[in-house]
């Protein structure tokens, strides 16, 4: 196994949920495969979705709900 | 009470807009602003500028506790709220005005009142601006629907009561495409919404979007004409023009006419917008909605009229009352604006933002560039990707697309992609040269142009 980081695609706002009533997309020890979403990062009012692009399991996020992150900014390690 | 000093609750080029008009008055300005924007154009010419928190709207520029803190610690008499976030909150102009602040904008029950749909098309109908025919509230009943269908005629929008955003409209252009969809539509919307209440409206193909802006003092109205709006991409508008080129002068003068019986009959204050449909098969008009706000596409007015709307809406806050006489707001010449956004239009319109690397502003007679730019500025992604608005004035309108096409050619945005080749492709296009367009026009347009704004546009003849 091996760990891998997940980056975000674009500079903007990131949301681990699809909307604020609704759950995360995915919790810490989590399987996910190479398509799943597990975020969206807003950029100028425009959503788009993360993808784990890897199958795994996701360690921990490395950023939080709702902050401003960079695009290339590690958002989320997963075990490969 | 005259102001003296105004705290701008906004960011971006309207907030760079009503710092201008601000300091023409001789008003001191605050700026307020967000992590994200401590460099902006608008808090290096501000008087004094005061963080109010992180990069996202909801923790800065919709704080209003924040905002309300910012205006009482800098000795702020007034707040100007500019457009989005919180100028059409009416909480909001309530707890300013309650903080013993003047609010730049109207009351909070004209927001309130021009904010609730039914509430607006209620005022509209007693004021004898007519509305989109159609069910005043839901119908519960097949029946009871049909007998309104019956009245309007065809076609006809079936939409769920519980839904928005699109979902949940059915088009009916017969009776019997009636009967067939509307159960359809009844269960679709019990299913999607857990409610099968429906409404139904005329609907209104090929319209126009003509919007007519308002100056109040709570007293009188006046009209400063009206502007075409139909040029839109997934309801944002990106090419605006004053005067319509579709009215005809007695349409003009009804439509107006209705827009300050409206803004009159609520006590209006401030500039203010009435938006309508325009049927030009018909010279049909029907009243949507009230913005109780400035707009994006203001200065179209401002170049057409001579006046001065920011400048205007900060005196009639201050206390005095309109200085214009309807028989002095004249049209001199046409005026387009066009809306340029960090998006690649090659690219689906994808945000773009960025830092300018280089900028280059047309300038010339009847050119106005309101912008947010400048060379070596980041334009952050956390906000509406609007970096500015080129504004072109002349004699007439083919005139005023000719001086666009020439001031889109001068400006020379570096270092990330906007929205330029999109107007360029427009303004070459005969329907829009004609004025032959609707709310419709643009999407099936930009599908079958795709090549036109992945091609590079044709080189400036006048490099600077």
């Amino acid at each position: 196994m091996t760990t891998q980081q997940i980056f975000s695609p674009l500079p903007g706002i990131f949301y681990r949920k699809p909307a604020p009533d609704k759950p995360v997309y995915k919790n810490d020890g989590d399987v996910v495969a190479d398509s799943d979403t597990i975020g969206l990062i807003e950029v100028m009012k425009s959503f788009n979705e993360v993808k784990a692009g890897a199958a795994g399991k996701i360690l921990r996020f490395l950023a939080e709900n709702e902050e401003a992150v960079m695009a290339g900014q590690p958002i989320a390690e997963i075990d490969v | 009470m005259a102001i003296k000093k105004l705290l701008i609750a906004n960011r971006g080029e309207i907030a760079v807009r009503i710092n201008r008009a601000a300091r023409e008055l001789g008003i001191a300005t605050v700026q307020v602003y967000s992590r994200a924007d401590k460099d902006s154009l608008a808090v290096r010419l501000a008087d004094e500028a005061i963080d109010i928190g992180p990069p996202q709207a909801s923790k800065s520029y919709l704080n209003q506790a924040v905002i309300l803190d910012a205006a009482r610690s800098t000795g702020a008499d007034a707040i100007h709220p500019g457009y989005g976030f919180l100028a059409e909150n009416a909480e909001f102009a309530a707890a300013v005005e309650a903080a013993g602040l003047i609010f730049v904008g109207p009351t909070a029950q004209s927001i309130r009142l021009m904010g609730d749909k039914v509430a607006a098309r209620e005022a509209a109908a007693a004021a004898g601006v007519p509305t989109v025919p159609g069910s005043a509230g839901r119908l519960e009943t097949a029946e009871a629907a049909f007998a309104l269908v019956d009245k309007t005629g065809f076609p006809v929008m079936i939409k769920a009561a519980a839904g928005g955003g699109g979902r949940g409209i059915r088009i009916a252009r017969s009776a019997d495409e009636f009967h067939h969809l509307m159960p359809q539509a009844q269960a679709e919307a019990l299913a999607a919404f857990g409610d099968g209440g429906l409404y139904v409206e005329k609907l209104i193909e090929g319209a126009r979007h003509i919007e007519v802006q308002v100056l109040g003092d709570g007293h009188d109205v006046i009209h400063c004409f009206e502007r075409e709006c139909s040029l839109q991409r997934r309801r944002q508008k990106v090419w605006e023009e004053a005067p319509s080129p579709s009215l005809a002068p007695a349409v003009r003068e009804t439509l107006c006419a209705s827009a300050v019986a409206l803004a009159k009959a609520v006590n209006y204050r401030g500039a203010g917008t009435l938006e309508y449909l325009y049927d030009d098969s018909t010279h049909e008009f029907y009243f949507l909605e009230m913005n109780t706000r400035i707009q994006v596409e203001h200065p179209v007015t401002e170049m057409i009229t001579g006046i001065d709307l920011v400048r205007e809406m900060i005196r009639i806050a201050g206390g005095e009352r309109l200085r214009i006489r309807q028989d002095e707001v004249r049209v001199c010449g046409h005026s387009i604006e066009v809306r340029i956004n960090a998006e690649d239009p090659s690219k689906n319109f994808m945000p773009n933002p960025g830092t300018v690397s280089a900028l280059s502003v047309p300038t010339g007679d009847g050119v106005r560039f309101d912008t947010m730019l400048y060379q070596g500025y980041t334009v952050p992604p956390f906000y509406d990707s609007l970096l500015g608005k080129l504004i072109v004035h002349d004699k007439d309108r083919p005139s005023a697309i000719r001086r666009l096409e020439r001031a889109l050619a001068e400006l020379q945005v570096e270092g990330l992609a906007t929205t330029k080749p999109l107007h360029q492709a427009l303004a070459r296009d005969a329907e829009v040269q004609a004025g032959r367009f609707h709310t419709a026009w643009l999407e099936p347009w930009l599908e079958s142009h795709a090549a036109a704004l992945t091609a590079p546009p044709p080189a400036a003849k006048v490099a600077p």
